[in-house]
């Protein structure tokens, strides 16, 4: 029950600050502030460490954690089903943290409907924690839409000058995507009732079907469509930047930290273990536009004036890699990408809060119109700086052991793929330089006069460096988390590529290696 | 006729008593408020007299009537749509006319008609019925006589609705002339007798579904559509287009399946395909309208194409059930949405200076100024757009449920394309509703009624239920149909 407590808990605290703004203003970011801390605490005391003894599914009931099945719409086998394992939990973390972030970013840029914002944001994470938990597809395709109202409103209500464009945009790629997904997930159910002679949206059901390879291309091709829309890839990203963009600070801080990664988790999780043999043939495919998408978003960051843009652009170019690990599929390139997926999250989050921060006191976020900021703001400066360097792989930080890891498996499986996309930690560092000097060095001016991060916003980045240098320094715990986890998956659906055995053989390194 | 007789036929008999009662109660003593009222009961009243109903169900009462639970669901759902349109209407039409009273007894009339298509097994009940809504109709949207845009609106559907009766009443003649019967199954029999080959046939079907595709207003014969939801009274176009196109879809998806007409697959197939041209047609020229009432018409045209899904889906005879269970979820679903959105659309003319044409300006800001009404009509536009949680939710689901049970995939990609089309322009509306303060300037005072209020709340619940818990509906349908 302790799963459906943390998204209840999430939604009556996003009830009680919309609310709370009735009695004083302030109010409703003290109420999600408690909330998301208190879910938080909650996560961590109810997660068990140890495999649950309840989880006695027949696909690899080792890796879970906990579970469970409440009966919803047996008409069609539908039920309401959670379950959490490393995997989960580990996102489950990255979100509440983030969601932290979130709300320590908007703290004090928002003066219209400060309730309905904040509820808004602790709606949106109530519904990516669902996305993270549901094990019932028809379930996680009602996570899947519903996180995306709180967020669209977010866009729409909050967001910056063009915020109309950005948030249809947003929806309706997300939601046309989405659609087909439903279809997919209609086949496959339906094709588990044709195999099995019993109609069920259960993952652990629908795990291990066999397909006819057209109608499985063809719905393999839904789920993939819906999550690379999601993750942004090459070609799908267009939505991303204007979003972001768009979007107030703790909706890019949200978008880029957490909702991207759903994306991830959706191929991870549903797509690649559902149809192993579509994914197997789509697998070069996959990876080609992961290696477009890293090489094009890091040329496009490099090209924006916009400081936002920017971040946003270069989020297309490091989800390439996650894009790359996936379907790689091999035990070091797996761990890369749910590394990245954290690391990524961590850092980008703490870009688009400066990004904040900076146009909440510059009204703007045109670099041409910045410049020796760190003269003025150096504690802002430094800061950008950790997560710059954070950004374009800096050995000791997450990203560059994410980043590594993916280039590491990749090698194994296709070298000239990885040889390709290993261009994307040079030009990461050329344009978060770039950004850096436009931004914070050259001449000051001399008659902008604008405050430095305050203590609130200083532990917001003290956190996240935190974060950043552990999983740079100590990744042990996040890879032992994850590892038995992708074992299972991988288990599941065996890729059979002629590297294999390598496979075998590199699964020891991530044990002791790093 | 016996007793039993009488019990099948409650709810048509509370409707024809409400009816004669609002008529000696008007001509005793006009009072709006009470005839409303008054009018309101007795639908209920229709509406729950079918649990009576159901006791002796199924039941042929007279060769012309069927009295089966199918028949009672539909029954019920118009007689509380009913009710809610004659509450709704009550502060709409006082505003209007100097005596608004018959406005509640055309309104049961018309209640009653849809009822008697609910009922009907039997061409001559198929025409009784579809008269007595279209003509009580006519009168409800010219209803507010002193403005120019209903009654051309009443003109204009009095004119082509009357052709497409008569079209069809000349396909039906047609039709018993080929076959010498005029009941649905004994129809369909008519025809496997005497095969296909006959002339007569052909023109019969062409007009029998002409006349009828032009009451769901189905591309190509969707032309009156937006003029006609334009110009009639809100409240009555909320009734014209949830209760008026679902009693027409009962019957003429009975006729289908009573008189077997699946079996002609080329006329099966001609249906997938103006359900394809309407589910394109409708969301495309819905893009092109900045008028909230005109937007909803061209999105009522793609809905039945949605709905016409299931035609095709009937083709093979072991997924009719689940066909007709998918069409009468979406029935439900979207009678309930429909009601909900064009009484917002009531609510809030009610107090505006502009009637009848409410365009998009007019909702800016609602959610800051008037949060229940938005909140009523965001839970209606994502039901509409068919996003989760809602009741347009899982009847999309049930839809796409029927046609991938079918393999129908151009259908199932014709409703991907239209549902992401017409996401943008029911968003749009929720973007003008969360418009701040300073972009728009409107005069509006909130509601004062607490009618407006209930309403709202129980509309909102309904949606949300039927999207949230609807398997105790979900078994209904399927033990009625199986």
């Amino acid at each position: 029950m302790s799963m459906a407590g943390l998204i209840l808990l999430l939604l009556l605290g996003g009830l009680l600050a919309w609310q709370a703004e009735r009695i004083h203003p302030n109010l409703p970011r003290w109420t999600a502030l408690v909330t998301v801390t208190a879910a938080l605490l909650y996560l961590l005391a109810a997660a068990p460490t140890e495999p649950g003894a309840t989880m006695a599914g027949p696909h690899y009931s080792g890796s879970w954690l906990l579970h469970l099945k409440l009966a919803w719409m047996p008409r069609f086998g539908i039920a309401f089903e959670l379950a959490m394992d490393g995997l989960s939990l580990l996102l489950l973390v990255l979100t509440l943290l983030l969601g932290l972030i979130a709300i320590a970013a908007s703290w004090s840029e928002i003066d219209f409907k400060p309730g309905l914002f904040q509820a808004n944001v602790v709606w949106t994470l109530a519904g990516v924690c669902g996305v993270f938990l549901a094990v019932d597809l028809f379930l996680f395709f009602l996570f899947w839409e519903v996180m995306l109202i709180p967020m669209y409103l977010l866009i729409a209500i909050w967001g910056h000058e063009n915020k109309t464009y950005a948030a249809m945009k947003f929806f309706i790629f997300t939601q046309a995507s989405g659609l087909l997904m439903l279809l997919a997930i209609v086949v496959l159910a339906w094709q588990g009732l044709a195999l099995t002679g019993q109609l069920s949206f259960s993952y652990f059901d629908l795990l291990g079907l066999s397909f006819d390879p057209r109608l499985g291309w063809w719905t393999m091709l839904g789920f993939f469509l819906a999550f690379t829309v999601k993750l942004p890839a090459f070609p799908f990203h267009t939505w991303l930047p204007d979003a972001h963009t768009q979007a107030p600070t703790a909706g890019s801080v949200l978008l880029a930290g957490i909702l991207l990664k759903t994306g991830a988790y959706g191929l991870l999780r549903l797509c690649i273990p559902l149809f192993p043999d579509a994914s197997q043939q789509f697998a070069p495919v996959a990876m080609g536009l992961g290696v477009a998408g890293i090489i094009y978003g890091a040329i496009l960051a490099f090209a924006q004036s916009d400081f936002k843009r920017l971040v946003a652009y270069s989020s297309v170019s490091h989800m390439g890699f996650v894009l790359l690990g996936l379907y790689a599929w091999n035990a070091l390139a797996l761990q890369g990408a749910v590394m990245q997926m954290v690391a990524h999250g961590v850092s980008t989050a703490a870009l688009f809060m400066l990004a904040g921060a900076l146009q909440h006191r510059l009204h703007t976020r045109d670099m041409g119109r910045m410049g020796g900021l760190w003269h003025q703001a150096p504690r802002m400066g430094a800061c950008a700086m950790f997560f710059a360097l954070a950004s374009l792989g800096l050995p000791g930080l997450g990203n560059f052991v994410a980043e590594f890891l993916v280039l590491l498996g990749l090698f194994s499986v296709q070298p000239w793929l990885a040889a390709a996309a290993s261009l994307g930690l040079v030009t990461a560092a050329v344009y978060s330089l770039w950004m850096m000097q436009q931004a914070f060095q050259g001449a000051p001016d001399t008659r902008r006069n604008m405050a430095d991060f305050d203590g609130r916003e200083m532990l917001a980045m003290a956190a996240m460096m935190f974060a950043l240098l552990w999983l740079g320094l100590h990744p042990q715990p996040v890879l032992d988390l994850a590892q038995p986890v992708l074992d299972s998956l991988r288990a599941a659906a065996p890729f059979d590529n002629p590297v294999a055995a390598l496979d075998t053989a590199a699964a020891a390194v991530p044990g002791r290696g790093l | 006729m016996n007793a039993v007789d009488f019990q099948a036929l409650l709810p048509l008999l509370v409707l024809a008593a409400g009816a004669i009662l609002l008529m000696v109660q008007i001509a005793w003593h006009r009072n709006p408020g009470l005839t409303a009222a008054l009018a309101a009961i007795m639908l209920v009243l229709a509406a729950l007299s079918c649990r009576f109903a159901a006791e002796v169900a199924p039941l042929q009462v007279t060769p012309l009537l069927l009295a089966d639970r199918f028949a009672l669901l539909f029954c019920t759902l118009f007689g509380f749509a009913g009710a809610i349109t004659a509450v709704l209407s009550r502060d709409y039409v006082s505003h209007h006319g100097d005596e608004p009273e018959e406005f509640f007894l055309l309104l049961v009339l018309a209640t009653m008609g849809a009822c008697v298509l609910a009922y009907a097994v039997h061409v001559a009940s198929l025409l009784l019925g579809m008269e007595l809504l279209s003509i009580s109709l006519y009168a409800l949207i010219a209803y507010p006589n002193k403005s120019i845009l209903p009654l051309e609106a009443a003109a204009k559907y009095l004119v082509l609705s009357g052709a497409a009766s008569a079209t069809a009443l000349f396909g039906f003649a047609l039709l018993y002339a080929a076959t010498g019967s005029l009941g649905f199954t004994a129809l369909g029999q008519g025809l496997a007798v005497t095969g296909t080959g006959q002339s007569v046939l052909l023109p019969a079907a062409v007009l029998v579904f002409a006349g009828l595709a032009f009451k769901l207003s189905i591309v190509p014969f969707h032309l009156w559509t937006p003029d006609v939801y334009d110009g009639a009274p809100a409240p009555v176009t909320g009734f014209l287009a949830s209760v008026a196109k679902a009693a027409v879809f009962v019957v003429l998806l009975r006729l289908f399946l009573d008189a077997d007409l699946f079996r002609y697959r080329i006329l099966v197939e001609i249906t997938g395909l103006l359900a394809i041209f309407s589910m394109l047609a409708g969301n495309l020229l819905a893009l092109l309208q900045s008028n909230i009432k005109r937007m909803l018409a061209y999105s009522s045209i793609a809905h039945l194409g949605y709905l016409l899904i299931v035609f095709m889906v009937c083709i093979n005879a072991a997924n009719q059930a689940l066909a007709v269970e998918a069409a009468s979820f979406y029935l439900i679903a979207y009678t309930a949405t429909t009601i909900a959105a064009f009484g917002l659309l009531t609510l809030i003319s009610t107090e505006a200076t502009v009637r009848e044409n409410i365009q998009l300006q007019h909702v800016s800001g609602l959610f800051w100024r008037q949060p229940l009404l938005a909140c009523l009509m965001l839970v209606a536009l994502l039901s509409l757009a068919g996003i989760p949680l809602t009741a347009g939710f899982i009847a999309k689901f049930y839809l796409v449920t029927a046609a991938v049970s079918g393999h129908h995939w151009v259908l199932l990609f014709s409703l991907v394309a239209g549902s992401s089309i017409g996401i943008y322009y029911y968003l749009r509306v929720i973007y003008y509703m969360t418009r701040r303060p300073e972009e728009y300037r409107v005069e509006q005072h909130p509601i004062r009624h607490w009618r407006g209020r209930f309403l709202s709340g129980v509309l909102i619940a309904a949606i949300l239920l039927l999207g949230v818990a609807p398997q105790s509906l979900m078994y209904y349908l399927r033990s009625i149909l199986l």
